[in-house]
């Protein structure tokens, strides 16, 4: 893979630069699931045949047929280090599965980070497309493109009644799974978050708190999802998600709205209290950091912080997961020693930034 | 919001489930989610969305035991996965696993979708003759609705391409 830098820069091309509703929306996902007709699905496969599937997935990509990408490199999974590995999956390149699981698996990663393909993960491929902010729309267009280009390249498991044919059933039928990556502190902090995480499961969608290292929910970040991919086609499903990720939008936009006329200074409060721990603290867990982070996001937003920029908080937010600061600091760390990088990397940032 | 399963934890997971095909909704937290979900593969280490869906199909809720038994030795003859080994993974081992297992893939899709046909995406080539079926079917419901409007002369004109496109599916 080349020089590295997919797993030397914390922040993807992809998340650089301006993007609709980015105050609210950090990124959109497309994934779409497909597996070759006649070999068997990679848990039920043979060596020989997951080999197989992996070049002949990799020979698509080697064959020129993906060159309107941009150049598209390709790695099998046994070239990287385990620590390469996870600082893939902590920028959410490739998944866990793949990286710890998968027999002759394979990523093929778009130049600017924003489509990487996976081979013989759960199924022989996942076409994985992201864009900043919310451009649900345009996401699903690449990655339908991307599926169109290997179908007219290698036979998918496909029957008329089931549709795509994928190992796990509930990705069966369009095998796509659409997902926005919600940041909604506002409704959180004004008690609405309830309400409105029952209203969005009632009309068929998932809903994620998205985890520190510990299992509790931290830095207000939801990751909603369509649940269904059998009986509604693709562009139903993400006009769908689309609706509904909108009216959370406009609900968050709204709750900020009220906390700047009736609490501002609270508000105000809150955010320079957490600017002032993130710059001058000499240890913090992961759990604190991503609180912080998302007063400082918020701050960001609501203009209570016109010296910091956000693009930089993107980066941030990635570079405290533990494979990058192991990868920053050049050995394994304990958990004072991570508490304590994670501190000096943050307030020096803060700092050349502020 | 605390988890529904345990009552202690905050629930992160927020989700739907088809129980006797009425809607359910379900709030709870990681760990729960985890113990439901514990069979299956990759799940211990990052825990999707994904996951935790395949983790709550229900496998034959209610059952009589003697068919029961006999469904879980049924084998399928392109992977040789049987329906116990799917049951309990959540995972078929090939396309072929779909065709052999039919019967009792109805009832399962029906409450983790509550649909159990595809609408969406036809593969150009693979799906060649469903996009002529399906255009075939379009079209007869169109020339029904023209019959019904008494509409006999472009009605006349649809049951001619119907014919022709019939020919074609035969012709493979
Ligand atoms: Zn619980
Ligand atoms: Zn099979």
């Amino acid at each position: 893979m080349g020089n590295r830098k997919y797993t030397a820069e914390a922040l993807s091309p992809w998340m650089k630069g301006e993007a609709p509703d980015r105050d609210v929306v950090l990124s959109s996902r497309v994934r779409i699931a497909r597996n070759l007709r006649h070999l068997p699905f990679p848990m039920m496969a043979s060596a020989a045949q997951s080999v197989e599937a992996m070049e002949r997935l990799l020979q698509v990509g080697e064959s020129g047929r993906l060159s309107g990408l941009g150049e598209v490199s390709s790695v099998r999974l046994t070239e990287l280090s385990e620590l390469e590995k996870q600082v893939l999956v902590e920028k959410h390149l490739i998944s866990p599965a793949l990286a710890n699981h998968a027999q002759h698996g394979a990523l093929m990663l778009g130049p600017g980070e924003d489509i990487s393909l996976m081979v013989n993960e759960e199924d022989h491929l996942r076409i994985q497309c992201l864009h900043a902010g919310f451009q649900l729309k345009e996401t699903w267009d690449t990655a339908s493109k991307i599926d169109d280009i290997f179908e007219e390249a290698v036979d998918y498991a496909f029957d008329e009644k089931h549709g795509f044919l994928t190992s796990c059933p509930t990705n069966v039928g369009t095998g796509i799974r659409a997902s926005v990556m919600m940041h909604l502190p506002a409704l959180v902090m004004t008690g609405q978050i309830n309400r409105i995480l029952s209203a969005v499961t009632q009309v068929g969608l998932a809903v994620r708190g998205v985890y520190g290292e510990g299992s509790e929910a931290t830095g207000n970040l939801f990751q909603v999802s369509n649940q269904i991919t059998l009986g509604q086609s693709e562009s139903e499903i993400i006009d769908h998600l689309h609706a509904v990720a909108r009216q959370i939008i406009e609900h968050e936009k709204a709750a900020r709205a009220r906390l700047m006329s009736d609490s501002r200074l609270k508000v105000e409060d809150r955010v320079k209290r957490s600017f002032g721990i993130l710059s001058y603290a000499a240890m913090i867990d992961a759990k604190e950091a991503s609180q912080r982070l998302s007063d400082l996001r918020l701050g960001v937003h609501l203009g209570l912080l016109p010296e910091v920029d956000e693009g930089m908080l993107n980066e941030l937010l990635v570079s405290i997961q533990p494979g990058f600061l192991q990868q920053a600091y050049g050995e394994a760390l304990d958990s004072d020693q991570r508490d304590m990088t994670r501190a000096q990397m943050i307030s020096s940032r803060l700092a050349t930034h502020a | 919001m605390l988890c529904q399963e345990c009552g202690q934890r905050p629930a992160t997971l927020h989700f739907t489930k088809y129980v006797n095909g009425e809607k359910t909704e379900l709030h709870i937290c990681e760990a729960c989610a985890r113990e439901k979900g514990e069979l299956i593969p990759g799940s211990s280490s990052g825990f999707s969305i994904h996951n935790l869906l395949s983790g709550l199909m229900d496998f034959d809720p209610v059952g009589l035991s003697g068919a029961k038994a006999q469904a879980q030795t049924l084998r399928c003859e392109g992977c040789g996965m049987t329906y116990g080994q799917f049951s309990k993974l959540g995972r078929f081992g090939c396309a072929r696993c779909y065709k052999q297992f039919a019967e009792r893939l109805d009832p399962l899709l029906k409450r983790v979708h509550g649909n159990t046909v595809h609408v969406g995406k036809v593969p150009k080539r693979a799906g060649g003759l469903v996009r002529l079926r399906r255009e075939i079917d379009g079209l007869k419901r169109e020339m029904q609705s023209r019959i019904e409007g008494e509409d006999f002369e472009s009605a006349a004109d649809l049951r001619d391409r119907i014919r022709e496109l019939e020919r074609e599916v035969q012709n493979g």
